[in-house]
């Protein structure tokens, strides 16, 4: 069993990585696109926030698995040919940043409108209320959702396997298909799934308890 | 762009693509039944168990959560029958994984909506002499419910968008249906355009029928 394992593990490891690494490309470009977006959602013009609302719920509204085959089979159409792995972090990517956008504006709302008033008062410009006072204060808000929400991208990173990326659940796949052993090897890969997202759901609690004086 | 869109085949299969939206419904429908029957038991036997059925309840729901759903079905669908020495079909197995994974999710809600029942109501039960049984029957459980049922919606609705994924043990429900007409007439372009939506538009809808039922059984209703 253990000599079983120790065989694995270098296919598994492999796959790990490419999983990782779906997940970092995930979380990084949908938290640049979700923090504008979220921006564009508490401060656009009404027609702004108007069509976010329309991308935010078409984008939650769809199955992650339907986007991505969507994504990876129109491209090719608008004319776009995508190798599997960019289509399928751009799918993953644009479906997290609704997300993401979402979390961003209920931080952003949920700062007093004193703050911003008081900001105003002492004179700073839009673009210091916003480094200066807003987003500090938000920040706080925002962290512990948000890290929550990076174990929704590990969790969802399982689905590029689908469109044949070797992340780790197709590594695990492949290994079966050799060995015949399906449940060591899932129980392997479920351990490495757990071991990732159950680190991140914990840093989220402590943020959250960490800043919980200011939720009142 | 020389491609022309023909929807045709599209048409042509549609039986295939109603038949497996209405699996998916029914998928979602029966896994939330199930799950929620696991999901209050659990709720239960946390709040009112030992230490150790407290750290079961807890390790099943942290597994659960931190698992991406995919692997829970292939783990229930090749791996528990590889061990068990007994297979059974894919529609069967998957019904079971989406209901062990809704009830993870909804022992949280049930446990939060406990405890959100004001404690005067139960206090006031035990003053008229019920027992009980009658109290967590006709006070707690009634109340509770409607306390979660915004919660249990949501539930629903993001389990419909997951029945997607039993197309990848061959349930044939509305991914896979797309993905028979994608591989059989070669129209992915249309299939897509077509399912998309059907996802988005059902999904919608499920939503405006259970804020309808929401508001109905409201505790905050103006009467």
């Amino acid at each position: 069993m253990i000599d079983f394992a120790l065989k694995t593990l270098p296919f598994l490891w492999e796959g790990l990585t490419v999983t990782l690494y779906v997940s970092a490309m995930v979380v990084a470009l949908s938290l640049v696109a979700g923090v504008l977006m979220g921006i564009g959602f508490t401060y656009g013009p009404r027609w702004l926030r108007f069509l976010l609302r329309v991308y935010s719920d078409i984008l939650r509204g769809t199955p992650l698995l339907v986007l991505i085959f969507s994504v990876y089979y129109l491209m090719p159409f608008a004319g776009v040919n995508l190798n599997p792995l960019p289509a399928a972090v751009i799918a993953l990517s644009a479906f997290k940043t609704a997300h993401v956008g979402e979390i961003v504006r209920g931080a952003l709302q949920s700062i007093a409108a004193g703050q911003t008033d008081a900001a105003k008062a002492i004179g700073l410009t839009f673009a210091q209320r916003l480094a200066y006072v807003i987003l500090p204060q938000g920040l706080r808000r925002f962290l512990p959702p948000w890290v929550n929400s990076v174990t929704e991208a590990v969790k969802g990173s399982s689905l590029v396997s689908l469109v044949g990326i070797v992340d780790l659940m197709l590594a695990s796949q492949q290994v079966i298909g050799r060995t015949y052993e399906p449940m060591p090897v899932y129980v392997l890969a479920a351990f490495m799934y757990f071991l990732i997202n159950y680190s991140l759901s914990v840093a989220s609690r402590r943020l959250e308890a960490r800043y919980a004086y200011i939720r009142e | 762009m020389d491609y022309h869109l023909n929807f045709n085949f599209v048409w042509k299969y549609a039986d295939k693509l109603w038949w497996g939206l209405a699996l998916s419904i029914e998928l979602a429908f029966i896994s939330i039944l199930i799950g929620c029957v696991i999901g209050l038991a659990l709720a239960l036997a946390h709040s009112g168990g030992g230490r150790v059925v407290r750290s079961c309840v807890t390790a099943y729901v942290e597994f659960v959560r931190n698992v991406p759903l995919l692997l829970l079905i292939y783990l229930i669908f090749y791996g528990v029958p590889s061990i068990g020495g007994f297979a059974y079909d894919a529609t069967e197995s998957f019904v079971a994984t989406l209901a062990v994974y809704s009830g993870a999710y909804l022992v949280e809600v049930f446990r939060a909506g406990l405890d959100a029942v004001p404690k005067g109501v139960i206090d006031a039960s035990k003053a008229i002499g019920l027992t009980p049984w009658q109290r967590f029957v006709s006070v707690r459980l009634p109340i509770m419910l409607r306390i979660v049922l915004p919660s249990l919606s949501n539930v629903l609705i993001s389990l419909f968008k997951d029945t997607s994924l039993a197309s990848v043990i061959a349930v044939p429900e509305l991914l896979y249906g797309a993905n028979w007409i994608k591989t059989n007439t070669f129209r992915q372009v249309e299939v897509w355009l077509v399912v998309w939506p059907m996802y988005l538009v059902t999904g919608y809808l499920i939503l405006v029928a259970l804020r309808q039922v929401e508001r109905r059984f409201s505790l905050n209703r103006q009467r």
